[in-house]
């Protein structure tokens, strides 16, 4: 069980984040949305410690890291990252790197795997996200839609228990979107334990197995979006219905 | 002025004595003094990116120092003061001293400038695989930094060349200084020292073109 307790964050006197907790269903697709500003893409970035919380715990299968004032011990962050993989929101590829070498990275210097074994591994990837023509292209030789599905790519290659996605379409043009989407959708139909901030409605409709509404910094309500959509509410329901 | 035989001769008889300690002196003394001043510059820009706080402090007062005062009075003070303090060094020793200290303070703010320059969406991608920091700078962000920071630090390996002839100053027989004993000898200022500024020339034009190599060879997988 994934799970977040009592999180606070807050960025000098604003408070992002004010008493989160959430569980996290293992193989399922878990959507966060909320308006700009809400604070979902800082809870995201909770869950693998690019943002150290101020209070709270997370629990990634067992593993519980417990802050106090914003301290954490780094093994505790690593033991976390290890366990999660991140794709955001501008990609964020290595621009010194072949589309195989970002995939390769990790594995290597991170999980010390053998170079012939993390190629091999790095092509069966290349090849799941469709690919394989482009291993030896640099990421300003691709489309905003391939170098996020590499980058979709180089977060499994770390066999992440938990695939967090921040805004991964937001960057992109409509007509791109959809290749990565549907990747996504793939990913979360495989039953991963994914958790995904998004701005998409219709996706979250259709892949969101709990979906999380933020708002201020607090989770309002979650549910199937068949609940959401007909929650008491009034603030949930507009924002649902602004989408469609 | 008419070009005569006897300066021809002057020219083609002492470009191979002025072009000798160029070989001998200006080469490995800006080699071996840009190497060291490299590491230094190196080191002291990871400790000001650091929260290492003393550390900080020092190599601040050091960069301070050294980019406040002219370089000449840094070889004056190693070469002819420091005997007074009792420590005395070599000609050649006291000038790899003060070349490479200067160096490192001007190219630490290069290098510090290059690895800030990596947008924080590198160290993240890096940092979100696990990496620990040591990792993310080697293998991610000083690539990436090192493209940067080529065109900037050449400035100053190209600099430290044309710097070398303060060496002269401290008895070091270099290009300059032997330049200036045929000039004296011969009264034929003119044609010497466009002569060896000629040599300069040459030397910084090969470093040049090494640059350019360098920055295509870098660029590679990159926009330019």
């Amino acid at each position: 069980m994934f799970e977040i307790k009592n999180l606070y964050k807050s960025f000098g006197e604003n408070e992002i984040l004010k008493n989160i907790s959430l569980m996290i269903k293992p193989n399922h697709t878990t959507v966060i949305i909320g308006p700009s500003g809400s604070g979902k893409t800082t809870l995201l970035r909770c869950i693998n410690l690019l943002e150290i919380p101020n209070a709270g715990e997370v629990d990634l299968n067992g593993e519980r890291v417990g802050f106090n004032e914003g301290k954490v011990s780094k093994k505790d962050i690593l033991k976390l990252r290890k366990k999660t993989g991140m794709v955001f929101q501008g990609f964020n590829l290595f621009p010194h790197k072949t589309a195989l070498e970002n995939i390769i990275e990790g594995p290597i210097t991170v999980l010390k795997q053998a170079k012939d074994e993390a190629i091999k591994e790095g092509m069966r990837l290349l090849k799941k996200v469709g690919l394989e023509d482009k291993k030896d292209s640099y990421p300003h030789e691709l489309s905003g839609g391939q170098q996020q599905r590499i980058a979709i790519a180089r977060a499994l290659g770390m066999k992440p228990e938990i695939l967090l996605f921040d805004e991964p379409t937001s960057a992109l043009d409509p007509e791109l979107e959809i290749e990565v989407l549907s990747l996504i959708k793939e990913l979360s139909e495989e039953n991963r334990t994914i958790v995904i901030v998004t701005h998409q409605m219709s996706f979250a409709k259709e892949v969101g197995d709990n979906i999380v509404f933020i708002d201020k910094g607090e989770i309002i309500e979650q549910g199937t979006y068949e609940k959401l959509s007909e929650s008491p509410n009034a603030r949930i329901r507009q924002f649902l219905n602004s989408f469609n | 002025m008419q070009i005569s035989d006897p300066i021809i001769n002057l020219i083609i008889n002492s470009f191979w004595t002025i072009l000798k300690p160029g070989l001998i002196y200006t080469i490995p003394l800006t080699l071996i003094s840009f190497a060291i001043g490299l590491a230094i510059a190196i080191a002291v820009a990871l400790i000001q990116i650091s929260h290492l706080k003393v550390l900080k402090r020092i190599t601040s007062f050091y960069v301070w120092i050294i980019r406040g005062t002219p370089l000449l009075v840094q070889i004056f003070i190693i070469f002819y003061g420091l005997p007074s303090a009792g420590i005395t060094l070599e000609p050649l020793l006291a000038s790899v001293i003060a070349f490479s200290l200067n160096v490192g303070a001007y190219s630490s703010e290069t290098i510090r400038a290059a690895i800030l320059s990596i947008h924080k969406g590198q160290w993240e991608a890096g940092e979100s695989l696990g990496m620990t920091y040591f990792q993310v700078m080697r293998r991610i962000i000083i690539p990436q930094a090192t493209k940067v920071s080529i065109p900037p630090l050449f400035n100053s390996f190209i600099g430290l060349v044309k710097d070398t002839s303060l060496a002269a100053n401290i008895t070091v027989a270099e290009m300059f200084m032997v330049t200036q004993r045929i000039a004296a000898r011969t009264y034929e200022p003119l044609i010497l020292y466009c002569e060896v500024g000629f040599i300069y020339l040459m030397f910084c034009t090969v470093l040049s073109e090494i640059q350019k190599k360098a920055e295509i060879k870098l660029s590679i997988g990159q926009k330019i």
